[in-house]
């Protein structure tokens, strides 16, 4: 079997051509970098709205009396202060204080919580996540069932609001609302949470119905500015967003705390959780390195695993994003640098094929809205 | 679609020939090229009077998601450069054949342009890249 038969699709993988999409190998998913162009996309999310598909995601269900115990021991985050139908952000880390995923935890029910996983680490969440089962709980990788769009940007509610009787006024960051109808679609799970920086939703929902749902959004935001967007577009909105990618800002060899994500470790959390003597071990003695903002001045744009020199040219760390920013037409990017050169205004180079660029630490996010 | 309006030659990494006076010809990239590259963002030229070698970098150039070298379809010295291209590298995705024009070179090795494509040849090529 060759490699491209190999990719893993979506279930919108058929109509992605319809579209106009230009489809590339995303970490083993045959997934569109782009309809249009990348700019338009990310253009469009900033004034008006997108729409992703991001199927890819891997979802897992965990439910039973001990469920909410079992999370907690896993993740870094509190997930005893979540409310029925609130979403919060966390990372599960190794005993080191690497990172094994940052993950979005739903609260379903009281005794039922959906954890979002990312695509390229579902094998290796789920075998991590049973491999610490504990008590009277039950879980199920239901990533192959479920689908999931978002749309983004400023008329992304009002967009929805069209094709439902859902209000979706009433739900607020980081809430969400069950069993939605969407026009013809049923049971969908109904998010204001993202990944680009806007106001938005996520859309899960069974992966038989995502493709109506799809091109029902498209027939009614059109004419309101909604375009499909690709996963290009996705990158440069979520780093201008300063929000992290794992395998960049964060990874097996970069805790959440250097990531710069330090909101989401709770080592005051009554329960104990894996990971939690070294995570505080490391805020006890202050970290070593962090992720910062860099503008590069020079000509040149940061990518991924380009060095990064202090201003007398000692290698001081690694480019982890980078790019040409669409909304602020500069170059820039995140790189996990020593702490001696991490505060603001920091001059630094940028090793860009042999050549030592200037570029200076600044403040993130990059983008506000 | 935009089409080359002058009679081009083309090299197999996608750079296109214009022959100008002399043993001057100007470079560019073709319409091809820029579609699949995306939105361009940056373009590092070689300067004037760098000298550059047939099917080795000349430099390089970026859309939002990727780094592509540059290839010199032909050896000889750099005698222009467009500049223009600087604040605006996305005249490549504009307009390859004409605004978008990297630079121009004065050949070492006239001979060297025989080996390059045409037109015909070109799309040929092209096309068996996309089956």
């Amino acid at each position: 079997m060759s490699t491209e038969t190999a990719l893993k699709q979506t279930p919108l993988f058929e109509i992605y051509g319809k579209y106009g999409a230009k489809v590339i190998d995303f970490g083993g998913w045959a997934l569109p970098v782009q309809f249009s162009s990348i700019l338009e996309e990310h253009e469009a999310v900033r004034t008006e709205s997108g729409l992703f598909d991001v199927s890819h995601m891997g979802e897992v269900l965990v439910e039973g009396k001990d469920a909410c115990a079992y999370i907690n021991q896993l993740v870094t985050n509190d997930i005893t202060k979540l409310a029925i139908n609130q979403a919060q952000y966390t990372a599960m880390c190794y005993p080191d204080g690497g990172t094994v995923d940052d993950i979005l935890v739903y609260k379903l029910a009281d005794e039922k919580y959906l954890l979002v996983i990312n695509a390229a680490n579902i094998e290796k969440d789920v075998e991590w996540m049973k491999k610490h089962v504990k008590g009277d709980m039950k879980l199920e990788n239901i990533s192959d069932d479920i689908a999931q769009l978002a749309i983004q940007g400023p008329k992304a509610e009002a967009i929805l609001q069209k094709v439902t009787d859902t209000d979706l006024s009433a739900i607020g960051v980081f809430k969400f609302a069950q069993q939605v109808n969407i026009s013809e679609i049923t049971d969908v799970l109904v998010s204001r949470t993202g990944y680009t920086g806007e106001d938005g939703f996520e859309l899960y929902l069974q992966k038989d119905q995502v493709a109506a749902l799809w091109e029902k959004l498209l027939e009614v935001g059109t004419s309101e500015g909604l375009k499909p967007c690709g996963l290009g577009a996705r990158d440069t909105l979520r780093l201008e967003a300063r929000l992290p990618l794992y395998g960049q800002e964060l990874s097996s060899e970069i805790s959440p705390l250097e990531a710069g994500v330090g909101f989401v470790v709770k080592t005051n959390k009554e329960s104990d959780f894996i990971g939690k003597e070294a995570l505080s071990a490391q805020k006890e003695a202050g970290l070593t390195r962090k992720i910062v903002g860099i503008e590069v001045t020079g000509r040149g744009i940061p990518r991924h695993g380009y060095k990064v020199l202090s201003e007398d040219g000692k290698e001081i760390g690694v480019v982890t994003s980078g790019t040409q920013s669409p909304s602020l037409k500069k170059s820039i990017g995140l790189a996990l640098i020593s702490v001696d050169h991490a505060d603001v205004g920091t001059l630094l180079k940028i090793e860009i094929r042999n050549k030592q660029i200037e570029a200076v630490v600044v403040k993130t996010p990059f983008y506000k809205k | 679609m935009t089409k080359a309006t002058a009679n081009l030659l083309y090299s197999k990494e996608h750079e296109w020939v214009e022959q100008l006076e002399g043993n001057r010809v100007r470079i560019g990239i073709s319409d091809y090229a820029q579609k699949a590259l995306g939105d361009i963002v940056f373009v590092e030229n070689p300067a004037i009077d760098d000298e550059v070698i047939v099917n080795e970098s000349m430099g390089t150039i970026e859309s939002v998601k990727a780094v592509s070298e540059l290839y010199s379809p032909v050896s000889g010295t750099v005698v222009a450069v467009n500049e223009e291209l600087e604040g605006a590298p996305e005249t490549i995705n504009e307009n390859p054949f004409k605004a978008g024009w990297l630079v121009e070179v004065e050949v070492s090795n006239p001979e060297e342009l025989e080996s390059l494509l045409n037109e015909e040849e070109y799309e040929a090529f092209t096309n068996e890249g996309e089956e």
